[in-house]
């Protein structure tokens, strides 16, 4: 028997992978959860009929998210981490030594249980004495934080079903104060390609610009998101992603990364003219 | 209940019409969407298939003999009434019939001033006589209460001679009077019980919810099913008592009822008694969660007061809606209203109404812990990003009226229409009021008072929706020629 996962990527678009089989599958409280072994991509996390992440091309999302903030500040010590429930993201932040507080919240225990048990290679750092993971609503949690954190990565779904309120102006708002004066937020931005997606693009530009002095957006190749193009949003009370970056100073860390390098963050801001365009529109009403 | 409440006669009977796929040469002329492509494709074949006509299998609203009348006998078993009707002209239409059915040209019925307009509309038509009753006032909310047995005990004395008294249970903002008492009463002079529960639905299915008019042996309810219940907009529930007349109240009904009936709106209704009926214990205590956990953690914000039932007094609080979820904003200097429109132009988030100093926001049967959040957080970063200084802004809701004459004789005078600022003193001959909550700042008949004039410019400064008046902008009045 064949068997393929199919993703509807748009009404008119379909991305299928070949599975060997089915590791893991449930109905939580917010959404369906389901794992799959694939020779193509290793295993993969699907989250309501939406690829999450695989072990094959997760490298390239999570160095993406969290060292281009911490090369534009090293001196990061506090981290907030909003959804990012298969720990992909927290495991790039255990490599800085620098770090001293790891908060993730994410709003589902199943999917954090889930990882733990069947992507071991991804989750294994969330176990990092560093790391306290609060199982809870984004939005509900930054609301009662203030001037806390140095830096906030949002690694959330999409715009539909649980992931909705973290992109509301009200949450980009209490980020904005839940953060210190030096903060930096990046958040997962959507693509620019496919219309339903460029326009959750545009939107939260739009709202991020209203509180934020910098905000840039940079872009990543991941072959399993709809497009492949894809972008993260950098806003900052103080830093800039280029001018105060240190290229000798995060070199000297040794980090090991396979996607990320000092000469691809700098290329990484360069954006296709009608992305530059979309987000314009963006800056322009607000 | 005695009846099986899982039937659904009107739900089934349409089913059984669109499995039986009838050529139809009747109306509506789309034939199911066939007609209106367009429509078909917005709406889909499910919703069009059965817009239809009142034919044999479906029943008839205007006369109920089979599958409506089946309906309706459970929609009056599920809130414990002697009999129900459907509506499919909102609660408006519910509230009028219920004023026409007890009273005619010159009879006297008494309400509170807080009413909808849409009960002193029906005092246009029918000609009675209102006796107003002046709600309590709460001084810090500034927002109209319900009625103090006092008060009733004196409107009743002094007005023997009326036919019925209007009650609100709850009030737009969720205050409820004490309408067992208020029945006894009213009930021991011979008038009867008018209820509107146009925000009351869930009182008769949760629990710890404040008493409902059919449970206190009220004569008769108007039920928005489509406010709380779940049903679809324009759809209501007129309920009555063991002491009414259907045949009579059905005649009446008809006087002003559509004859050709939304099977839409009908089985709606149907759908939605049968949800309430099996489940409405657990979804309400699920609503009442939702707006408890939203009222502790707005107060927690600071400046934002969300009220409820610590103010209950035995009194003109006799209780107070668990599931509402309203909040007093003044105290961030905001008026209600800024606080309603910065919610949606900048937050994308729409609440029922704000009006000067509060803001009300609907929980239900639809809501969840996800989107009381998003609202939470709203209101918390309005309250870092405007506050202001309180100082100036107008602190009450309520206008004392001041009655000359009846809605009726008002409305039917001979009219000038002038400018805003010449008709203070004159008589009014037109609605004036916010939309929502749609209480009357004036109704036909009352003197324009410096008050009520001054109360009109704020809440236009404030960017309150006015309507009621001819003039679309409010900027002149009709009132009565002397």
């Amino acid at each position: 028997m064949e068997m393929w996962y199919t993703e509807e990527q748009t009404q008119n678009v379909r991305f299928s992978i070949r599975c060997d089989k089915q590791k893991y599958s449930a109905q939580s409280e917010f959404q369906r959860i389901e794992i799959f072994s694939t020779p193509e991509f290793g295993d993969i996390l699907v989250l309501d009929d939406r690829i999450m992440m695989t072990t094959k091309d997760e490298f390239i999302y999570h160095e993406m998210i969290t060292h281009v903030p911490m090369a534009t500040n090293p001196d990061i010590k506090s981290v907030l981490v909003i959804g990012a429930g298969d720990g992909g993201t927290v495991k790039e932040l255990t490599r800085y030594k620098s770090i001293e507080r790891i908060d993730m919240v994410e709003i589902d225990r199943m999917v954090v249980d889930a990882c733990k048990e069947f992507l071991p290679s991804v989750s294994n750092r969330l176990s990092d004495p560093r790391v306290h993971v609060y199982i809870d609503d984004g939005l509900r949690f930054v609301r009662n934080v203030e001037n806390e954190y140095d830096l906030i990565i949002v690694d959330s779904t999409d715009p539909i079903g649980p992931g909705e309120g973290l992109f509301t102006t009200e949450f980009y708002g209490n980020c904005y104060k839940a953060l210190k004066d030096e903060g930096i937020l990046v958040n997962q931005h959507e693509s620019p390609y496919y219309k339903i997606y460029a326009r959750s693009m545009r939107q939260a530009h739009k709202k991020i610009v209203e509180f934020f002095p910098i905000c840039k957006v940079y872009q990543a190749h991941i072959p399993t998101y709809p497009s492949g193009h894809w972008l993260f949003g950098f806003a900052s009370k103080k830093y800039h992603p280029l001018h105060d970056l240190d290229e000798g100073a995060w070199n000297r860390l040794g980090i090991d990364t396979q996607y990320y390098n000092t000469r691809l963050h700098k290329g990484s801001f360069a954006l296709p003219t009608y992305v530059t365009k979309q987000l314009m529109e963006g800056e322009f009403h607000s | 209940m005695k009846l099986n409440q899982s039937r659904a006669p009107i739900f089934q009977a349409l089913n059984e019409y669109r499995e039986n796929r009838i050529v139809s040469f009747d109306v509506p002329g789309h034939k199911q969407g066939k007609g209106n492509p367009e429509l078909l494709e917005f709406l889909g074949r499910q919703c069009m298939s059965i817009d239809v006509n009142s034919m044999k299998p479906l029943d008839n609203l205007c006369h109920p003999v089979s599958v409506i009348k089946e309906a309706e006998e459970l929609m009056a078993d599920a809130f414990g009434a002697a009999h129900a009707f459907f509506m499919v002209n909102g609660t408006s239409s519910a509230v009028q019939a219920m004023v026409m059915s007890v009273c005619s040209r010159g009879d006297k019925i008494i309400m509170p001033r807080n009413v909808h307009r849409s009960s002193i509309n029906a005092l246009i038509v029918c000609g009675a006589v209102p006796v107003y009753v002046d709600p309590g006032v709460n001084k810090r909310l500034g927002i109209p209460l319900g009625m103090s047995v006092d008060a009733v005990k004196k409107a009743i004395l002094k007005n023997p001679d009326a036919k019925a008294i209007i009650v609100n249970n709850p009030t737009y903002y969720g205050v409820c009077s004490n309408l067992r008492e208020i029945v006894r009463l009213a009930h021991s002079a011979g008038m009867k019980v008018l209820v509107d529960e146009a925000h009351g639905t869930h009182f008769y299915f949760g629990d710890y919810m404040p008493l409902s008019a059919m449970s206190v042996g009220a004569d008769m309810a108007a039920v928005s099913m489509h406010k709380t219940g779940g049903s679809l907009t324009q759809s209501s529930v007129l309920l009555l008592g063991k002491d009414m007349n259907p045949g009579y109240v059905r005649q009446v009904i008809n006087l002003t009822q559509t004859t050709s009936a939304s099977y839409l709106l009908l089985t709606s209704l149907d759908i939605s008694r049968k949800n309430l009926a099996l489940n409405g214990k657990a979804i309400f205590e699920k609503v009442t969660t939702l707006a408890s956990y939203g009222k502790r953690e707005v107060n927690k914000i600071g400046g934002l007061y969300a009220f409820s039932r610590e103010l209950i007094n035995g009194d003109d609080i006799f209780d107070f809606d668990p599931t509402k979820l309203s909040v007093h904003t003044r105290d961030i200097g905001l008026a209600g209203i800024e606080v309603y429109d910065i919610l949606r132009d900048r937050f994308d988030i729409q609440i029922e109404f704000g009006d000067i100093g509060n803001i009300l926001a609907i929980i239900s049967v639809g809501d969840s812990m996800l989107n009381i959040e998003r609202l939470i957080s709203a209101l918390s970063e309005i309250k870092r990003l405007y506050t202001k200084d309180p100082a100036g802004m107008l602190d009450h809701e309520y206008i004392e009226p001041h009655v000359v004459c009846s809605p009726q004789a008002a409305f039917y005078s001979g009219k000038v229409q002038l400018p805003l600022d010449e008709t203070q003193g004159k008589v009014c001959a037109e609605f004036v009021m916010c939309y929502p909550p749609g209480i009357p700042i004036l109704a036909p008949g009352e003197l324009i008072t410096q008050d009520a004039l001054e109360y009109i410019k704020y809440a236009k400064a404030k960017g309150c929706n006015l309507l009621g008046a001819e003039d679309m902008n409010t900027d002149k009045l009709n009132i009565m020629k002397q």
